[in-house]
């Protein structure tokens, strides 16, 4: 399980728009890779063309490449269903959906894949509740509403739905941005039991989230509004919270700007 | 710029190998047109082999062909998955297509065929002497009732909805609420004939009163009360606590805040949704005929007397197998789409205009 | 709120901020769609006027609510007493000609109010009226929930907003032009159609037929176009206010559109298209002139439905109206008694079935 990732040259569009431009980076495999910068710098964005969510959206588009383990998920015969199979995503808000009960949002993606057997569908249901460090929580109530349980369980109930259908990579955008301070930490503890058998590629606003979950960090920026967000230093987390190469990347993780 | 650490990227798997099974077939973008072109070919051979009775057949039967031949091809070489989704697509293009005929040549046969026949006499006279068999008449005498009774129900279901609304959003709780607010879903799925059945054993069987403008209008109200209590109610609970809550904590008293800032900041919506009401009840005719009678002659008075509404006159028209009286149904028809039309967009205006929606 | 153009989330608060029934998606208690998210900036409340400074004020004021709470409440109670005076009404009109009635009103079939003594019955009537509008209903539910799913999800979306806007206009088209155009436009037409059922179906009982002409099937089909519309633009409605964050969550997961539509969309959507069909439904059986200007006015039960027989409640109303005597308002009325019953067992079946699930349900509908 758990594969790399090389972005190169990727661009991506919203109609007209320039979101953000001419990205290079490599992710590696069962680590934590944190996007920050600035609202509207395109972090997101990027994170969505990871999974090719972006094109979901009317008018987006990307250029460029995304290559998982070498094969380019924007090349002729990819079929984005699978790449979103391959790739899973957690959203900013917890999203479980309202008409079913805990147990059938996290069979929701096996169903999809035409798993059917009982047995094996409360297999995996365990499985992927323990993964999420929620099974303790709701393993007497599986056929009550997700929507009925706190935020912070729902966004492990979604962490948990992502995981059932056994990704190679987990996307984040924003996971802990809805949450309380606790339930922002069970996240963050569960970010780093997941990394043992997922890549993980995380967006945040929060710098100590992403100096606390992080092996890598990505700085994007944009020079002004309107301009299209730009990758500006990407390294080792260490080394971008201590000693960035940037002026640029110094000045936010510092708190000067932004 | 990236002053990220590009390193080399890893070598691109074997050709072909797809070890993430990220690949997926994925029919080219001409296909379902060369099999859609495909069924209407074998659709016209068919028609040509053993002549059928009408066009539509070779049209429904291109359709099934397509659906049969795209869902075959599409399983073969995408998976069923893929073949399942292909298949929904042709059927809510087909459900969109299919509605899109019947709705277009309603507008299309009222427009053509009621323009034909309107003219300035048309909308400036009765049916006064007018038979079934003579070309002229018109419809000024059902203009003047529809306006009339449509006004008198306003006047009274709207003030009256907008109380229970109230009611319902500022006040109502527990059982009385539940119970009102289910009546109102039994009252918005009342068939219009029931409320022309009421009024009439009501207000003309039992209290004796005749047949008149007025009559409708009751009619009409009990059709238009469950339409602006629902409106009115959703424009209501959109207006934020907050606006109450500053009106008591002012200290002003619930009352004046409900008809001072609660009322005025939902009102465009709740404007929106009397218009609709309104365009509803101009076009309904089942309680009208029960209780206005109807007439070929000008009368004024909704309160005495039998009178017309342009729904009836149509209805009554449209009964009449002579050629003027049906021409005279599609130019009434079309007057009456007019006015609704201009009803709702009017009506969309406001809501355009609102700050709340 | 960040400039942000491809944050999920935040759009789709706007879209709940822009629509009229939010649902509540967390927080089953209180009433979240009065919560201050909702709502647009807010005017300041600087129209009001100060209180009054008096303290003799305060009583009046006092008075003056509860005078206005109890006009509401007035009003409320008016509208329970409004369905008790309906229901009262046709019961007492019905009561005296259902006692002069020498036949089984609920299994008669004939209908001779006016003779002596008179014999009639809404047998016929009711099953046509069910028949019509089954028919209607089983036309008209998927190819709206078709149309209102091509608006919201298939469309792009420079035409997605016009369209909306000419399904909302040609719900308000009234039934008698509807009536009118299913009489001289559409019954000609269906004159092939009828005949090709009938060569080629004829093996089902339903579509076995001598002649075709002016039938249940006409008649079903006119009243499924005239609450194609209706329900259609309802459930478009309801499908718009699926959170986009649902949708993506859907996709995210590997489905393909139609998976995302029947994971994310239709459960969603699924109380608000029952109500919506079900005031449809509610159209279909109590439309009165549509039916009266195509259907032929037999009173028989007729199970072959290509055949031109039939009538239903509410068109022979309108039908028998103008001949009735004294009796026949009465037999009238009793039939319209049966229509309102039987309308107001569909709409508790409704809500029950939307009550049912509740706690898993997405919309507040």
């Amino acid at each position: 399980m758990a594969t790399r990732i090389e972005v190169t040259g990727l661009t991506a569009y919203y109609g007209k728009f320039k979101a953000v431009s001419d990205v290079n980076l490599t992710i590696e495999p069962k680590n934590v890779t944190a996007f920050i910068g600035p609202s509207g710098c395109g972090k997101s964005t990027v994170l969505r063309t990871l999974n090719r969510m972006h094109e979901v959206l009317p008018g987006a588009r990307v250029e460029g490449r995304v290559l998982l383990d070498g094969e380019d998920l924007y090349g002729a015969g990819m079929d984005p269903v699978n790449v979103r199979r391959t790739v899973g995503m957690v959203f900013q808000r917890p999203n479980p959906f309202p008409t079913m009960s805990i147990y059938e949002n996290v069979i929701a993606g096996l169903k999809l894949n035409g798993i059917r057997k009982k047995a094996l569908l409360d297999e995996r249901v365990e499985e992927s509740l323990r993964g999420a460090n929620l099974w303790d929580e709701v393993k007497d109530r599986l056929n009550r509403p997700g929507a009925g349980l706190s935020g912070g369980q729902q966004q492990r109930l979604c962490i948990a739905r992502a995981i059932a259908v056994e990704p190679q990579v987990l996307l984040m955008d924003e996971p802990c941005s809805a949450l309380d301070p606790i339930s922002t930490l069970a996240i963050e503890d569960l970010i780093n039991k997941l990394k043992s058998s997922f890549t993980i590629v995380i967006v945040t606003h929060n710098m100590q989230q992403a100096s606390r979950v992080s092996d890598a960090t990505a700085f994007f920026s944009l020079e002004k509004t309107g301009d299209p967000g730009r990758l500006v230093e990407f390294d080792k987390t260490s080394k971008i919270f201590t000693n960035p190469s940037e002026k640029r990347t110094e000045d936010y993780v510092s708190g000067r700007f932004g | 710029m990236s002053t990220a650490t590009v390193p080399e990227p890893t070598a691109p798997t074997a050709d072909g190998e797809d070890r993430l099974n990220l690949r997926g077939a994925i029919l080219p973008r001409f296909v379902p047109f060369a099999v859609a072109a495909g069924s209407v070919v074998v659709a016209l051979l068919i028609y040509l082999l053993t002549p059928v009775d009408s066009e539509i057949q070779i049209v429904l039967m291109a359709a099934l062909i397509f659906v049969v031949a795209m869902t075959a091809v599409s399983t073969s070489i995408e998976g069923s998955r893929r073949a399942r989704d292909r298949f929904a697509t042709t059927l809510v293009y087909g459900a969109f297509l299919l509605a899109v005929i019947p709705l277009v040549a309603v507008l299309a046969s009222v427009i053509g065929k009621g323009a034909a026949r309107l003219s300035p006499s048309f909308l400036t006279h009765s049916m006064n002497g007018i038979g079934a068999r003579d070309s002229g008449g018109g419809i000024y005498h059902a203009i003047i009732g529809t306006v009339e009774q449509v006004l008198i129900a306003s006047a009274i279901a709207v003030p009256f909805g907008l109380l229970v609304a109230i009611y319902l959003v500022e006040y109502g709780r527990g059982r009385i609420s539940r119970t009102i607010s289910f009546f109102v879903d039994v009252l918005t799925g009342l068939p219009s004939i029931i409320a022309g059945l009421f009024v009439l054993a009501f207000w003309i069987l039992a209290l004796g009163q005749g047949f008149s403008g007025f009559a409708g209008s009751l009619a009409l109200v009990v059709l238009m009360i469950p339409t602006v209590v629902r409106s009115a109610e959703e424009m209501l609970k959109l207006v934020p606590n907050e606006l109450r809550e500053a009106g008591y904590a002012l200290g002003v008293p619930k009352w004046r805040t409900i008809l001072r800032v609660v009322v005025p900041t939902a009102l465009p919506g709740i404007v929106t949704g009397v218009m609709l009401a309104v365009a509803r009840v101009s076009g309904e005719t089942a309680p009208v005929l029960l209780t206005v009678f109807g007439t070929n002659l000008i009368n004024a008075n909704p309160f005495s007397g039998e009178q017309s509404s342009l729904p009836l006159y149509i209805y009554s028209q449209a009964g009449q197998p002579q050629q003027f009286a049906i021409d005279r149904a599609w130019a009434a028809a079309l007057v009456l789409i007019i006015i609704i039309m201009v009803l709702n967009l009017v009506a969309r205006l406001f809501a355009g205009r609102s700050r709340l929606k | 709120m960040t400039t942000e153009p491809d944050s999920s989330a935040q759009s789709a608060e706007q879209r709940g901020a822009a629509s009229a029934t939010v649902p509540p998606t967390d927080g089953p208690d209180g009433d979240p769609t009065r919560g201050s998210t909702t709502g647009g900036p807010a005017p300041e409340p600087a129209a009001l006027a100060p209180p009054p400074a008096a303290p003799a004020g305060k009583a009046t004021i006092g008075k003056a609510d509860v005078a206005f709470k109890n006009l509401t409440r007035a009003a409320g109670l008016g509208l329970l007493a409004l369905i008790v005076a309906i229901a009262l009404f046709l019961v007492l009109r019905a009561t005296h000609a259902l006692g002069q009635n020498d036949g089984n009103f609920l299994t008669t079939q004939e209908w001779f109010p006016n003779q002596d003594p008179p014999k009639f019955g809404v047998a016929a009537l009711l099953f046509g009226t069910i028949v019509t509008a089954a028919i209607a209903m089983v036309i008209a539910v998927p190819v709206a929930v078709g149309i209102a799913l091509f608006i919201t999800v298939y469309a792009p979306r420079r035409l997605a907003s016009p369209l909306g806007y000419i399904v909302d206009l040609l719900a308000a088209v009234p039934s008698v032009v509807y009536g009118l155009w299913g009489l001289l436009v559409l019954a000609p037409h269906m004159k092939g159609i009828q005949l090709w059922l009938s060569d080629y179906f004829g093996w089902i009982p339903l579509f076995r037929a001598d002649s075709v002409g002016r039938s249940f099937f006409v008649a079903g089909v006119v009243l499924a176009i005239m609450i194609l519309p209706i329900v259609a633009a309802l459930s478009r409605e309801v499908f718009l206010q699926v959170p986009t964050a649902h949708r993506e969550a859907a996709l995210a997961l590997g489905a393909t559109r139609w998976e995302m539509i029947r994971t994310a969309v239709l459960p969603y959507g699924k109380p608000g298209v029952i109500s919506a069909s079900m005031l449809g439904l509610g159209r279909a059986m109590g439309e009165t002139i549509a039916v009266a200007l195509v259907l032929p006015a037999s009173f028989k039960i007729s199970w072959n439905w290509l055949e031109p027989a039939g009538n239903t409640i509410a068109a022979n109303v309108a039908n028998g109206w103008g001949e009735a005597n004294d009796i026949g308002r009465g037999a009238l009325i009793a039939s319209g008694l049966v229509l309102f019953i039987v309308t107001m067992i569909v709409n508790i079946i409704a809500r029950a079935i939307v009550a049912r699930r509740r706690d898993f349900s997405g919309s507040s509908a």
